[in-house]
Formats: C-alpha cells, sequence, structure tokens
C-alpha cells in the first residue's frame, strides 16, 4: 500500500482490553492507527466524539480520538471495527501477514512510514496524554514533535492500520505498552503511572528495567536522599545537612528511607506470593489498590476469587472491610495486624511483610475497624 | 592406549583446572574418565535440576568444591514467582550423608534454609568457604550456625541475598579460637550487628583480606577496624557519614593511609560526598572501585575520586556520573577491563544522565575493555559501530535502554546495523543483551557472526520466528537463551528441537508460544523438562492447546520431572 503524507495525522490509540473480547486476543491488545485526514487546519479538531463503547478505556492515558473527517463518522467507525478485527487477527496469528506488506512496499517507502510512524510512536509512547497528543498533531509544524523531521505530506486522506507498517513497530510498542497496560507488576511507580506517558510507563512494565531488586532498593532510598537535600537549598547548606545527620545518628536517617523496599504478599488460598514495592506508595489507598490490581485482577479469566469483576472504583475494598479479605501485615514483634490502624510512616518501619487474610479469619487481629 | 601408570596420568591431570577441560578430558576413554573423576575435587552444576546430588557425589566421591545455580536468570527480576524451587536442601541432606568431604559451597539464585546451613556446618569438619549469591530463605541464626560450628572457616561471602535479618548475635558466634577467617562479606545484611564483636573478630583474623561490612557499621567502627587490618585487600563500607571536618574523619584519614594493599574499594551504602577525599591516597593503587550504591554522590564529586584512579580495572557506578563523568574515566582509567552503569532513577522521565556519547567516550579510551553493562536512556547505530570499531575486544556486552523500544534517536532507525557491528566485531563475545527497537536482522546478524555466544537476553525484539531461528541455527555454542516479550512462537520453537539438548537452558515469556507447541517439544525431547508457569489460570479450567503459554523454562536434564514443583508450575 502507497502510504500519503498528510499535515498533521491524527493519533488513533484504541485499546482492546475489554471483558467481552476473547482470551486470546487478550495478549495482542494495542493498535496505532494513523489518521491522515484532509489539509485543513481549520478544520483541525481533535474530539471524543461518539466514542463507540466497544472501543471505550478504562485507563485514562489511552484515549481515542477522532477527528472530524469529511468522511461520516459512522463509516470511520464501521472501517475502525473492521481494521480492529483484522488486525487483531493479525497480531495474534504471528507475522506472516505483516512480512508481506514488508516485501510488497518498496524500500524508500518503507523507511519513510518508520520514519513517519516511528517518529509518532516514539511520540506517542512519549506523550499519549490527551494535551499532547492536540499539539503533536501538527507534525509539519514542530510544536512537541521535535524528534521527527518535517515531512511533505500527500493529499489523500486514509486510515492506515498496524498492517500497513512494518509489523516490528506494532509488535515492539505493542507489546511493551500491553505490558504497560497490564496492572500486574510490582516494581516501579504506580502514582506515575496513573498521570500516563510512556517514560513512567516504563515502570508498570514487571521487571524492566531489568535491575535486582536489591539495587532498586537503594535506588529508591537514594531518591529519597535526593529529594530531602533538595528541599534544603543545597550548596552551602549541605555542612548543615551533614551536622543534622550526625546529632540525629545514623539510625534515624537509615528508619527514615526505609530499608524495606519490597515486602512479600500473600493472598490466603493462592499458592504464589508477590512482591510490592512499598516506596512506590505513600499512602495505604494506593498500596490497597496496588494489591487489588495484582490480586483481584480479572482481565484473564473469570476467576472465582475476588468479588466484582469492575476495577475502575478508587476506595479500596480491602480497607473498607466491605471485600471479603482483608489486608494485614505482619510487623517487627511477629505480631499480625490490620493495615491501615497506624500512621503510614509507623507502617513503613514496621511492616516486614502483608497477608492479604479472608476476613473470618482476621477477627481478632488488633483493632476492628 | 595407556603407556603411563594411573598415577602420572593423574598428576598431569592435576594441571587441568578448568572444569571444561576436564569434562573434554573425561570424554576421551573410560580410564581417563575414571582417573578423572577421581581426581575432580571442583564441580559447578550450571543448573541444580539438570541432574541429582546421588549422581554427583557417585561420580565424584573426592568433591571438595561445589557450585550449584538454581533459579532462571530472570527470577532477579521477579519475573519467576515464589516458591519456584530452587532449593539446596536435598543437595545438603545428600551430600551430609555421603563420605564428601565438602569443603566449600557455592550458590546462586537458591533457596537456602537455616536448617540446612545448620545441617551444613555440623556435616564437613573441613568446611572453608561459603559464598551466597542472589539466594533467599535464611536467616542470620543460619549464618550464626555457620559462624559457631565451621572452626576453618575462611570465606562468608553473602552478595545480594535475602536474608531475614534477626538482629541475633551471630557474628558474635564466631568462637575466640575461630582465627582463620580471610574473607568476611555481609555488606546485604539489613540490621544491626555487633561492633565490638566485629572489632574483635577483625582483630583475631590475621588473615583476613577481605571484608565488606552492612550499613550498621558507621565510620568509627570502621577506622577501629582498620587499625585492626591493615592487610586487607578488599574493602567494602558500611555507612559513611561524616563530617570533614570532625576529629574522627582526620582519625580515619590518618588510618587510610597505613592500608596500602587495598586494591578493591565498595559499599559507601550510606555516602557524605565530602568525606570521600580520605580514600583519595588509597585510589592511586585501587583496581576496582563499586559506587554503584552509594545514593546520591553528584556526578562532580564521582569525577574527583575517579581521577584519583589511574589504575583502576574495574568500574562500577551510577549514571549520575554522566557522559562528562565518563569522559574521565575514558582519559583516567587507561586500564579498564570492566564497566557498569546503573540507572540511578530508572522510572525517571528521560532526563539524560548517560546517552551514548558517555559510551563511545569510553570505546575510546580504553581500549582493553572486555565486560560491559551499560543502562541509558537512548543509544545510537552510529556509536555502537564506533564502539565496535574501538573495543573489538568484548566478552560480555549488555546494553540496557531504559524504553525498551526506543529507535536511534537521530535516524529513528531500529538498533539492527548498530548491534550488528558489535557482534562482527568482536569475535571473542560470549554474553549479549539487547535493548532498544530491533528487528529480525539484528538476529540475522547475531546467527551469522556471533560464533561463541553463550549466552543471549531478547526483550521486546524482533518481528517473527524467523529472528529466533537465525539465533538457533547460527550460534552453536548457545548455551542459555533468555527472551520476553517477543513474537516467537511455535514455529521457531519446534524447527530444531534437538538444539536444546545442546544448550543449558531456554526461557521464553510472552512470547508467540503456545500449550500445544510446548506439548510437542516435551513429547519429543525426553530428555528435557518442558516447564510452564502458569499464575492466573487455575487447574480446574481447561486450557486449549491454542493459548499462549506465559512463561515456558526449557532446559536439559538427566533425571526427569522435578519433584518439588509448586502448584503453578507443570511439567509438559
Amino acid at each position: 500500500m502507497r502510504t500519503s503524507r498528510h499535515l498533521g495525522p491524527n493519533i488513533i490509540t484504541l485499546s482492546t482490553i475489554s471483558p467481552n473480547l476473547p482470551l486470546c486476543f487478550a495478549s495482542a491488545s494495542f493498535i496505532f492507527i494513523l489518521v491522515y485526514s484532509f489539509p485543513f487546519p481549520s478544520s483541525y479538531t481533535t474530539t471524543t466524539s461518539q466514542t463507540p463503547t466497544f472501543l471505550k478505556s478504562k485507563k485514562p492515558h489511552l484515549s481515542l480520538f477522532l477527528s472530524q473527517l469529511p468522511t461520516s463518522s459512522t463509516c470511520l467507525e464501521i472501517s475502525l471495527l473492521v481494521l480492529m478485527e483484522g488486525t487483531l487477527g493479525l497480531l495474534g496469528g504471528g507475522s506472516s501477514g505483516c512480512s508481506t506488506n514488508e516485501s510488497a512496499m518498496s524500500k524508500v517507502e518503507q523507511q519513510v512510514v518508520e520514519q513517519d510512524y516511528v517518529g509518532m510512536s516514539s511520540e506517542v509512547s512519549s506523550y499519549p496524554a490527551e494535551t499532547e497528543l492536540e499539539l503533536g498533531l501538527s507534525l509539519g509544524g514542530g510544536g512537541s514533535a521535535q524528534k521527527s523531521k518535517a515531512c511533505a505530506w500527500g493529499e489523500r486522506g486514509r486510515i492506515l492500520t498496524a498492517k500497513d507498517f512494518p509489523s516490528m513497530v506494532s509488535h515492539g510498542s505493542a507489546r511493551f505498552s500491553q505490558r504497560a497496560n497490564n496492572a500486574s507488576s510490582v516494581s516501579g511507580n504506580k502514582r506515575a503511572a496513573e498521570e500516563g506517558g510512556s517514560p513512567t510507563a516504563v515502570s508498570q512494565v514487571v521487571g524492566w528495567p531489568p535491575i535486582s531488586a536489591a539495587r532498586m532498593n537503594s535506588l529508591v532510598n537514594q531518591a529519597k536522599t535526593a529529594r530531602s537535600e533538595d528541599d534544603k537549598a543545597d550548596g552551602d547548606n549541605s555542612k548543615d545537612t551533614y551536622k543534622k545527620k550526625i546529632n540525629t545518628g545514623n539510625k534515624s536517617t537509615v528508619k527514615e528511607k526505609g530499608h524495606l523496599g519490597f515486602v512479600k504478599v500473600n493472598m490466603d488460598g493462592i499458592p504464589i506470593g508477590r512482591k510490592v514495592d512499598l516506596n512506590a506508595h505513600t499512602c495505604y489507598e494506593t498500596l490497597a489498590q496496588t494489591l487489588e490490581d495484582m490480586f483481584f485482577s480479572t482481565t484473564t479469566t473469570g476467576n472465582s476469587i475476588g468479588g466484582d469483576k469492575e476495577q475502575a472504583t478508587k476506595p479500596s475494598r480491602l480497607l473498607d472491610g466491605s471485600s471479603e479479605f482483608v489486608l494485614t501485615y505482619e510487623d517487627k514483634d511477629g505480631d499480625w495486624m490490620l493495615v491501615g490502624d497506624v500512621p503510614w510512616r509507623m507502617f513503613l518501619t514496621s511492616v516486614k511483610r502483608l497477608r492479604i487474610m479472608r476476613t473470618s479469619e482476621a477477627n481478632g487481629l488488633g483493632m476492628q475497624f | 592406549m595407556n603407556y603411563f601408570p594411573d598415577e602420572v596420568i593423574e598428576h598431569i591431570f592435576d594441571f587441568v583446572t578448568k572444569q571444561r577441560d576436564r569434562n573434554a578430558v573425561s570424554l576421551v576413554c573410560k580410564s581417563w574418565c575414571r582417573i578423572e573423576r577421581f581426581s575432580r575435587e571442583r564441580v559447578v552444576i550450571g543448573n541444580c535440576y539438570a541432574i541429582s546430588a546421588e549422581r554427583v557425589i557417585a561420580r565424584f566421591p573426592g568433591l571438595k568444591s561445589l557450585t550449584l545455580k538454581g533459579k532462571p536468570h530472570f527470577a532477579d527480576f521477579n519475573l519467576v514467582p515464589q516458591g519456584w524451587g530452587g532449593s539446596v536442601d536435598p543437595w545438603i541432606e545428600a551430600l551430609a550423608e555421603s563420605r564428601v568431604g565438602l569443603e566449600e559451597l557455592r550458590l546462586k539464585r537458591m533457596v537456602v534454609s537455616d536448617e540446612c546451613l545448620d545441617l551444613l556446618s555440623r556435616s564437613f569438619l573441613n568446611f572453608k568457604s561459603l559464598v551466597l549469591v542472589s539466594c533467599e530463605g535464611f536467616t542470620t541464626d543460619g549464618l550464626a550456625a555457620i559462624a559457631a560450628n565451621c572452626r576453618f572457616l575462611r570465606e562468608l561471602d553473602l552478595q545480594e541475598n535475602e536474608i531475614d535479618d534477626h538482629r541475633g548475635h551471630w557474628l558474635s558466634c564466631f568462637p575466640d579460637s575461630c582465627t582463620s577467617l580471610v574473607s568476611l562479606n555481609f555488606a546485604c545484611l539489613k540490621g544491626e550487628i555487633n561492633l565490638a564483636a566485629l572489632v574483635r573478630l577483625v582483630a583475631r583474623s590475621p588473615n583476613l583480606k577481605v571484608l565488606r561490612v552492612n550499613r550498621a557499621v558507621p565510620p568509627d567502627t570502621l577506622q577501629k577496624v582498620l587499625m585492626q587490618a591493615p592487610q586487607l585487600v578488599d574493602l567494602g563500607t558500611g555507612s559513611y557519614v561524616l563530617d570533614p571536618d570532625s576529629e574522627s574523619y582526620s582519625k580515619l584519614k590518618a588510618t587510610i593511609l597505613k592500608c596500602k594493599s587495598i586494591k578493591s574499594l565498595s559499599g559507601f551504602l550510606e555516602v557524605a560526598p565530602r568525606s570521600l577525599p580520605a580514600f583519595y591516597p588509597i585510589c592511586l593503587t585501587l583496581t576496582s572501585l563499586n559506587l554503584s550504591y552509594a545514593p546520591g554522590v553528584h556526578g562532580s564529586d564521582l569525577i574527583k575520586l575517579i581521577r584519583q584512579c589511574g589504575r583502576l580495572q574495574r568500574l562500577w557506578i551510577l549514571d549520575c556520573i554522566g557522559d562528562k563523568g565518563l569522559a574521565v574515566v575514558a582519559s583516567t582509567c587507561k586500564e579498564l577491563q570492566e564497566l557498569r552503569v546503573f540507572p540511578s532513577d530508572p522510572f525517571g522521565v528521560g532526563h539524560a544522565a548517560v546517552t551514548e556519547e558517555g559510551l563511545v567516550a569510553i570505546s575510546a579510551g580504553c581500549p582493553k575493555l572486555h565486560s560491559l553493562l551499560y543502562f541509558c536512556q537512548q543509544m545510537t547505530n552510529a556509536a555502537l559501530i564506533t564502539v565496535a570499531k574501538n573495543c573489538p575486544n568484548f566478552i560480555r556486552f549488555r546494553l540496557c535502554i531504559l524504553d525498551p523500544t526506543k529507535p536511534d534517536p537521530v535516524t529513528m532507525q531500529p538498533l539492527d546495523e548498530g548491534f550488528g557491528a558489535i557482534v562482527q566485531a568482536c569475535k571473542k563475545l560470549r554474553r549479549l543483551s539487547m535493548s532498544g527497537l530491533l528487528t529480525d536482522q539484528v538476529f540475522l546478524y547475531i546467527g551469522m557472526y556471533a560464533e561463541q555466544l553463550e549466552m543471549l537476553s531478547i526483550a521486546f525484539a524482533g518481528d517473527s520466528d524467523k529472528g529466533m531461528l537465525y539465533v538457533l541455527n547460527g550460534c552453536k555454542k548457545m548455551r542459555k537463551l533468555e527472551i520476553r516479550d517477543s513474537p516467537f512462537g511455535d514455529g521457531a520453537l519446534l524447527k530444531d528441537v534437538g538444539k536444546y539438548e545442546t544448550m543449558r537452558s531456554l526461557w521464553m515469556s510472552s512470547c508467540e508460544v503456545t500449550l500445544g507447541g510446548c506439548k510437542t517439544l516435551a513429547m519429543n525431547m525426553p530428555g528435557l523438562n518442558v516447564e510452564i508457569i502458569n499464575e492466573n489460570d487455575q487447574m480446574e479450567f481447561i486450557i486449549d492447546d491454542e493459548q499462549k503459554v506465559e512463561k515456558m523454562y526449557v532446559y536439559r536434564t538427566l533425571v526427569g520431572p522435578r519433584e518439588d514443583k509448586p502448584e503453578f508450575v507443570w511439567t509438559l
């Protein structure tokens, strides 16, 4: 297929993670679709108009943007639907289709397409937040598109699918982004990930970057030191910092940093334990949310473990007592306590490991809510 | 065939020390095999499930040193769930029952219990050396048993283990009669230790050459320890926070001047950068420096320190040194052989601490470089091509771009050409890890050029089965292949099933391999264990063969499926 270049393509990212889709497609859940529209700057509006229900996503940084094309929006929806199923099949079933497309395209075009697409995908992956995409649409004019070169765009409007591009990108980015969407990560900064953006999405991939837990803990401690030293003015005040450290003794600084990074979490009824990075959280809510995502996730099979399937609710069921499980922890003295009783910092210094316990077994554990 | 009596042949074999050479020797003929096995003292078992303890003991009754490795490498990055296995207990039990006079035990990624440490300490009178790397499952009580019972202990080396610290007095458990310590490393312990006991222990260990302490050891104690052990060759400091204007600092400085033998420096688990100059005098003779656990040291302080280290051969550092700092390393450390640059902010938003520039500078200034681990924000093909030209001696080349599918930011091309240049130029390359945007092309290069490659780590790379096939067909010496999040499926997996018996192990996670494919592999190759790790699915749900497996670990074995599998691991 020949590619056309246009003024400012619009970028559509589709999330196909939906409980309605069959299991085997869950692993190939991203499609990047570029829409090249007519070169009418005035009609460049990016609105989330009439999002078809099957394309709804629960993650805020994956949104569907449709430009107002001269073609009717219903045609667009239908063609998107067709494309989605077609491409899904392609992505799911291996890449034989993609490679023939590769050979069909001339080298120059391939490079160009790579350039375009990769330029955009790096942009997309870097700044998928809504505002950034709107700015980045006018690739010819710069804006946040510093990296991609200004290209001469052609005339026709067309929807390009992942089929058109060397499958490496769709596989690579798709894979990576899909991993990024996977809430079962134990490493990294969940908070930052919720803000969106791929630099922070990196943090949601399990086991990436490939750094051992011991090192990760020391890095987190380092970040805390850096932050606390930045709070005080740097430079001349460093002397005061040292004096403070010496006066308070080494022990308190060690404790403040919370030398525990990863703690083990076990859940009743599940043989596999996991680990969670306590230093990635600053309050009980985010911790509980992470744990719920980890243990009550329903993206694969419909499971019989948790309660509801929908995980979009923010208030944590583990903490408020509405679930059949409660979150408990073992403290320094070996006692099992309910999570949430003590201030967060105190919790950090005394927690040794976590356990998601059945409510029925949790009676008599310290204070009840 | 044999023109010499056995004793002569045995004497000749004494000069054959490397395990691989000894393995080759034992294949020559039956009598050589017999002679070799009775004289073999060191055995390395790369995969503890490939063979049983009983068989090892039966074959090598003269065993003195045993090295065992358990979990797959990706377990370091949380990809292997807890409870997977890798327990050393059956090995210790078997060894204890036998008449093997074990003297040295080295474990990597294994699960060790306090009970088995206790058994170990009581079963082998001459036990001398315990090295545990990335292990877990034990507490300081186990260490106390080792300390108390191993009368001739020379080495206790704990690296990056997860130890439940009961803050017991394990250090005090070394009896007063224990004077044989040569190497003591407990840097990974998180709890407090008895400082006075440490000083006393060091005082009565005249042979102590290696001492690495943990964060609980303050500078004052360090000074006392160094007073007692000026002969140290390898020092790991604990917490190094003190005021450069204080008396303790001057005292420490003076003591350090007496330690003329220190060649390796590490630790600084907490550090006041302005006090680093106390170590400048030993920088001149330093060959190994590890500051990768030192939090919050700015690039400028690191640079000042490194400028003193003209003889450095090994450097582990954080990326806050920056490209400029790496340029200083390149101009100062002409003898550099191994470099590891770790990210100080792995999830940070793209402020580039080190980039391809730093690596190029290093390659230009340090021609002896042969081992690299480099975490960076970006890499270009041009840089990799330059590096390959400058440093054709790479044995280990591990590059980790923090955004794993990032292309060359200048040309927006995948990094195929760059890595291709590396494998083509570095004929001795044995280990390679790649990242960044990569297509099947890079695997073509690897298959064509990387003839000595033994270990390859792939993540988020490739387009099709062809990629994996290039590697499997081309790399004759491949031993460990680990792949994650790449589109390789049954076609690649099943093309040449015999290949896996020539390798130690294959790991594939989040790829396109299906359950049916794994079953086929298992059926055709009884000499392999094909293990599937399924965390989400429960046994009740019938899984169909078309389903993709989450994690697959295949390894050759002489003893069939293992018996200590948890529920979530299935052997097909």
